[in-house]
């Protein structure tokens, strides 16, 4: 019932007079800017909404980030200086994508060092394997004698 | 009074089910038939208790009975029918219901079709099965009763939120709970397994029927959510990555890998103890996804359920069969002998890569979503964990998984000969390539990554079809023999090809929609035009018309191509007035398996409105993906019920003989 949840919450931003994400007065007339602030619109959070981008959401905070971005954008500012400004401003939370930091660090390695646990694990198994299979090929001198009573005539 | 009868059916089921969690487990341990039948019987009467209590609920809002709160908050009686009865599930109560209903249809399913399980077997399995019930069952009548009355009955309903009055709501809901609820079988029969402390190939052909019908309805319910949130939400997005998403995508992605090693363990034998942790990771997985939804711990108006007692009752739940389940596992685990030996590059080997990379991504999923909510919770901070983060990690491991794909099933069992296969995957390799350079000739170079992206799509599609070619000597032998060779192919043969089709169909309809889209954001005025991707949309005015429960405001505009006039499309916005709210319904047009897609935003009182109008290319294959895939495991599905119950200990080394030279 996952999007039942999505479509909730659109549902408390959507109060009456439902508008745009991007509405067509914020555009800017660059359009090399243009895209350039709805990428990084893509990586922002709009901080009262649930995990949603400003560039999605409809909500007016959203919107006053919009044209945050793109007003530092045509003062000259590169893409990391109104990231930077964003997060002066806001702290992390507005980052989608969060930096690499101390209280990060196990979010962005746990897969990587996971992955690599697996494959060493695996490779360790494997090789584990090998040598068991050849000690089952050859059967031990206890095993060769049981054989040998086994085969005894009358026993 | 109905809703009286449905309070105490829910409660017969209840007592019926305490009974069955325990009678079976004592029949089991002193060897009494009578005690261990006893449980087929309650898992039926169970569910038709349930059923009834269903069925009291949906009698209570189809005739709009306001004197039970929950219809009273969330129906009203100018509803059309279908919104009436998928209202039932539209609320926490009540998806709670659906949620037991299924439950114990899967309850009965097992006690109606496991007459040739082990007697102890199924004893345990359906106890198992009612330890479940009986939480969730309690649940609801201790926390989320739907049947309350309200001491004056009310004229009208407060209505359904009306971005919930959709088909899709319909649907959407039931699919997806069969599939997370499903998956309770394997773990059922994860847990009878370490009980008994014995498991052997024949358990494996048990649970994956189960595993692959489960996992079929949570492939379509996935795709179909994602398709109404595409086009409910009036931005053309199709993923978002968000926490209640990843509830239902990570069991998909378990799921999915134990559909994988329960084959290894079916065929060799091997794998024992991995597999059986899946089965309980993958439902562990589905009772997170409910705990993440029902209990507002994302703490937004995400939840419908912001009560602490729920979350806190639910988090019980959680911890004592997650935890309890684990500890089983680490206790009885260890006396479950391993199987068959293989080499590292074989069939098995393939499977045990595709495991590894579908766990870890599922990590990757897991971690992302309850990383900000552990860390606020641990040292307050607040982190914002979004798409972005998810298609860097979760990303690469899926395209690493999918380049691998096409080696798994040309591999052989044991002892497989990667050279030989890469050999027979050149054509396939070459059709990757060649898609990737007309591809990016196309493009004119404006990306690598989408190039690189519809070539591994190719060279997966062309892959899949590689193994069937070969099986069937297509191109080789004669037209006869090709289909006496096509009709005796294992449908599990066909179902994997199909499937592995799917996820790639799927890849490509992702890479067109977020790579090659366009979208126009302006405002019109009538009879003004605008161009987009070669379609010219002219606007033609705006309507008002009148629905059942609201106001619609329907702008029409004239799609030309070359002049020629090919559709008329008429998004809209509703108002609704019990809750005073609007909604926005996008208009879509398909062109091939492209969308245009035009949804409206703020009018003006000169007449003019504000549009966004997209097209999508290949968007449609997203949804189609999906669907060939489900259709994979519906002919595996097929196979499989042939064979399905323990074989007989005589027949169990002839039948595997005759199979396996065939796959």
């Amino acid at each position: 019932m996952r999007h039942l949840a999505t479509v909730a919450l659109l549902a408390a931003l959507l109060s009456p007079g439902a508008a745009l994400a991007v509405q067509p007065d914020e555009i800017l007339k660059d359009p090399a800017l243009e895209t350039r602030a709805r990428n990084l619109s893509q990586e922002l959070r709009c901080m009262v909404c649930q995990n949603q981008s400003i560039d999605d959401s409809e909500a007016p905070l959203a919107r006053d980030l919009r044209l945050l971005v793109r007003e530092r954008l045509t003062q000259g500012d590169s893409d990391s200086e109104v990231i930077k400004f964003l997060v002066d401003r806001y702290g992390a939370f507005v980052l989608l994508k969060p930096p690499v930091e101390l209280n990060t660090l196990l979010l962005w390695s746990v897969a990587p060092v996971v992955l690599l646990i697996g494959i060493g694990a695996l490779v360790v198994l494997a090789r584990r394997r090998k040598t068991v299979s050849v000690a089952e090929a050859a059967l031990s001198g206890d095993e060769q004698r049981r054989i040998a009573s086994l085969a005894k005539p009358g026993e | 009074m109905i809703p009286e009868l449905g309070h105490y059916a829910l409660v017969l089921a209840l007592a019926l089910g305490l009974i069955q969690s325990i009678a079976p487990i004592v029949g089991a341990a002193t060897r009494d038939a009578g005690l261990m039948r006893l449980a087929s019987s309650t898992a039926v009467m169970q569910f038709l208790f349930v059923a009834l209590s269903f069925a009291a609920l949906t009698v209570c809002y189809v005739t709009s009975d306001f004197s039970v709160l929950n219809v009273f908050e969330n129906s009203h009686s100018m509803m059309p029918l279908i919104y009436k009865m998928s209202s039932v599930w539209g609320n926490h109560e009540g998806s709670m219901l659906l949620w037991v209903l299924i439950l114990a249809l899967f309850g009965a399913l097992v006690a109606l079709f496991g007459a040739n399980l082990p007697a102890t077997l199924k004893a345990h399995v359906l106890a198992v099965q009612s330890w479940i019930a009986c939480a969730f069952y309690l649940f609801i009548l201790l926390t989320s009763n739907p049947f309350v009355r309200t001491a004056e009955a009310p004229f009208e309903g407060r209505d359904l939120n009306p971005i919930l009055q959709d088909p899709g709501l319909a649907i959407h809901p039931p699919l997806l709970y069969i599939g997370y609820v499903g998956f309770s079988i394997a773990f059922s029969f994860a847990i009878a397994a370490l009980i008994e402390g014995r498991i052997d190939a024949a358990w494996a052909r048990w649970v994956r029927p189960w595993t692959l019908g489960a996992w079929m309805f949570l492939t379509l319910g996935i795709a179909m959510g994602s398709y109404w949130a595409y086009y409910t939400l009036g931005w053309g997005g199709f993923w978002f990555w968000d926490p209640v998403e990843n509830a239902s995508f990570m069991p998909w992605l378990s799921g999915t890998a134990l559909l994988h090693s329960a084959v290894v363990m079916e065929k060799r034998n091997s794998l024992k103890i991995w597999t059986i942790l899946l089965a309980i990771l993958t439902f562990s997985l589905s009772l997170i996804g409910t705990f993440l939804v029902r209990s507002g711990v994302l703490t937004s108006v995400h939840s419908f359920a912001s009560d602490p007692t729920r979350g806190v009752f639910i988090l019980l739940i959680l911890v004592l069969f997650i935890g309890g389940s684990l500890a089983l596992f680490a206790w009885r685990g260890p006396i479950l002998k391993q199987g068959g030996l293989f080499a590292p590059i074989s069939r098995e080997g393939a499977l045990v890569f595709n495991n590894l990379f579908l766990t870890t991504a599922c990590l990757t999923v897991f971690v992302g979503t309850l990383y900000p909510l552990a860390l606020e919770g641990l040292t307050g901070a607040k982190i914002s964990v979004g798409a972005p983060f998810f298609n860097m990690t979760f990303g690469p491991l899926f395209v690493a998984l999918m380049c691998v794909m096409p080696f798994g099933p040309l591999l052989a069992w044991k002892r497989g000969d990667l050279y030989g296969v890469a050999q027979r995957l050149m054509a396939a390799f070459g059709i990757g390539l060649v898609a990737i350079a007309v591809t990016f000739a196309i493009e004119g170079g404006q990306s690598v990554l989408a190039p690189f992206g519809v070539g591994v799509a190719f060279f997966v599609m062309a892959g899949a079809l590689v193994d069937l070619v070969e099986r069937t000597a297509l191109f080789r032998a004669p037209l006869a023999t090709v289909r006496t060779r096509a009709m005796g192919l294992p449908r599990s043969v066909w179902g994997t090809a199909v499937a592995h089709f799917g996820i790639a169909v799927t890849l490509l309809g992702i890479i067109g929609a977020a790579t090659w889209g366009t979208e126009r954001i302006l405002t019109l005025k009538p009879t003004q035009s605008v161009t987009l991707s070669g379609y010219e949309f002219t606007f033609d005015g705006l309507t008002q018309q009148a629905g059942p429960n609201y106001q619609a405001q329907v702008a029409k505009f004239s799609v030309r191509r070359d002049g020629a006039l090919i559709a008329v499309m008429e998004p809209s916005k509703r108002a609704f007035a019990a809750r005073s709210m609007t909604t926005n319904e996008a208009a879509l047009l398909t062109r091939g398996s492209g969308q245009l897609y035009l949804s409206l935003g703020d009018s003006e009182p000169s007449g003019a409105i504000a549009i966004r109008l997209y097209y999508k290319p290949l968007v449609m294959l997203i949804w189609l993906g999906a669907i060939i895939m489900m259709l994979g495991g519906g002919l595996s599905l097929s196979d499989r019920r042939l064979r399905v119950g323990a074989p007989k200990p005589a027949t169990k080394s002839a039948a595997k003989n005759t199979l396996q030279p065939a796959e």
